[in-house]
């Protein structure tokens, strides 16, 4: 395990030195650079020229890219996408403790756990099979319709829990394959110190297992900012349906674009964030440092 | 014998110059045919008559011609010159009526609200019927003993989505709490039902279906008027913009209104559909 993670590390070393190789000695590199750079110009250039040159560009630009649309809609847009923040932050809290539950009820070893083992499993593979706007749509308007005593008929309140159930569902598994990940000679050695079965997960199996995995909780956190919409579908006023409204409102679409703004500016510096996250987390690998 | 040889001759030239003349002035998607967009389901009692078995319109045949906007769009087609057998329906998602490029229908009939800003992305035909806003409220709930406009704000209200009604809530209700939204009818009924909201916002025809059919033991709670007691929304065809056809459109319907057809078809299709109390 040891010597084939080395030997990749090498292997990676040596293709970065290619690269910055070639690039210093000039010639091929500069060369090279240079031509990317001129089919990337040449690419987009003729795209663009396709697109505003098409007989229909007047009418997309006026229905999808009107400026005064876009300022008079991007305020209350903005603010309705404040709810969507809501969702997705208290969503967030709950599936991460959810899917730690799962995940570790999941890893519990011998023949005694098996039922709740299976439980487990099937309940991950339901709700990862199911589609999202299923599940909204079946409990924002069924669980309400039960007519039951003390519990909320808040649309947005269950929306909230059909997405900690499908998503606990997905994180329970990237939580699942960081546990796996742990080697099983570290738990022998803490169980070989004295520690029992739950000191054992709780301050050794689970501490390296959560920040091996935060990359991938990151990438579902943003999956969770988008799904976030879907709620939408139940009539929770968020920054899609606000856009719709706006959009029927006026028959032009330029308000999804303020949409797309809003959630894109909020995912993008995220999804840098866990990248930059990975890279430190292969530099530390690489430099011998234990995870 | 020449004579009147000629003049038929001359007579059918004329004839089918004019009627090249019409179809160059009004000109259609598929020559020779009308084809009229709906959304599905074709709810009642904008549509009726059923469907046959195994068709793709759900609720109502639109070919049928059976409920009031086949009606109208038949008889449109009428003036248009157009007989039944050449008139084909569509279907046409509310988002699709109005998106821009090539349309797939020559108009779009599916209880579309004309308002200043759409006119802009589209081509409205004049009126062919005039609508108030109404409410449906739970009977026995707290609502349904509210008389006035003023008395429905602090109340959690709903609408469908891509209906003037979400614009009538918050330009003219104004409620203390955000409305609800829902993408379809079939939403909007399950949570007036389901008491997620207080009372759902639509077209008075529509109110009396909801009130009939879709929910038992609702009530009209009252319609609404503009400011100056007119109706608070009027129905036009929808076409894309800058079609030729919308002056062949409004000429067909500015007759059907003069001669009475438009009142005749209200009376056959939309009559259980008025009265209801003012709210102001």
């Amino acid at each position: 395990m040891a010597s084939e993670g080395d030997r990749r590390t090498d292997l990676e070393v040596d293709r970065r030195s290619r690269i910055v190789e070639s690039l210093r000695s000039g010639g091929e590199g500069r060369r090279s650079v240079a031509i990317a750079l001129l089919s990337t110009v040449v690419f987009f250039g003729v795209l663009g020229y396709v697109i505003t040159h098409a007989p229909g560009w007047p009418q997309v630009k006026e229905t999808f890219f009107s400026w005064s649309e876009f300022k008079s809609t991007f305020p209350e847009i903005a603010r309705a996408f404040l709810l969507n923040v809501k969702i997705f932050c208290i969503a967030e809290v709950f599936i991460l403790v959810v899917a730690l539950v799962l995940a570790v009820l999941r890893s519990l070893p011998g023949p005694v756990f098996f039922p709740i083992r299976a439980l487990v499993i099937v309940y991950a593979d339901v709700f990862r099979g199911l589609p999202t706007i299923l599940v909204i749509a079946m409990l924002g308007f069924g669980a309400p319709a039960l007519d039951l005593k003390h519990v909320p008929t808040s649309t947005t309140f269950w929306g909230i829990v059909a997405l900690v159930l499908i998503y606990s569902a997905y994180v329970s598994e990237v939580y699942r394959a960081g546990i796996e990940s742990v080697h099983p000679s570290q738990e022998a050695a803490a169980r070989s110190l004295g520690l029992s079965r739950w000191q054992t997960t709780r301050r050794v199996i689970l501490p390296q297992a959560i920040r091996r995995v935060i990359p991938p909780l990151l990438n579902d956190f943003i999956g969770l900012q988008k799904d976030s919409a879907l709620v939408a579908t139940v009539g929770a006023v968020e920054a899609f349906n606000q856009s719709q409204i706006d959009t029927n409102a006026t028959f032009n679409f330029t308000a999804y674009l303020s949409a797309a703004v809003l959630f894109v500016a909020l995912t993008i510096p995220l999804a840098r964030f866990t990248d930059w996250l990975v890279a430190r987390d292969r530099r530390k690998r690489q430099m011998g440092r234990l995870a | 014998m020449r004579k009147s040889v000629l003049f038929l001759l001359v007579s059918g030239c004329f004839l089918a110059l004019a009627s090249v003349a019409a179809a160059a002035s009004c000109p259609t998607v598929q020559s020779g045919q009308l084809t009229v967009g709906t959304d599905n389901p074709a709810y009642p009692p904008w549509y009726a008559g059923g469907t046959s078995k195994g068709s793709f319109w759900k609720l109502n045949d639109p070919d049928t011609g059976k409920g009031f906007e086949p009606a109208v769009a038949y008889a449109v087609a009428k003036q248009l010159g157009f007989a039944k057998s050449q008139v084909k329906w569509t279907y046409v998602p509310f988002d699709k009526s109005f998106a821009p490029g090539k349309k797939s229908f020559d108009f779009d009939i599916n209880q579309i609200s004309y308002t200043p800003a759409r006119a802009k992305a589209v081509d409205f035909s004049v009126s062919y019927y005039d609508v108030n806003q109404a409410i449906v409220v739970n009977k026995g709930t707290k609502i349904a003993a509210i008389r006035s406009i003023k008395g429905l704000k602090p109340f959690k209200l709903g609408a469908q989505l891509g209906t003037t009604s979400y614009q009538f809530i918050t330009s003219r209700i104004k409620p203390s709490q955000q409305p609800a939204v829902f993408p379809s009818n079939a939403g909007a009924v399950l949570a007036l039902k389901n008491k997620q909201i207080d009372g759902l916002v639509v077209d008075l025809p529509t109110a009396f279906y909801v009130t009939a059919v879709q929910v038992p033991n609702s009530k009209i709670l009252g319609q609404f008027e503009n400011p100056k007691g007119q109706s608070t929304d009027r129905f036009g065809v929808v076409l894309a913009k800058h079609n030729p056809l919308t002056a062949c459109v409004n000429k067909a319907i500015t007759t059907l209104r003069k001669n009475g057809t438009l009142t005749k078809l209200q009376k056959l299709w939309l009559a259980k559909a008025t009265g209801a109390p003012i709210l102001k």
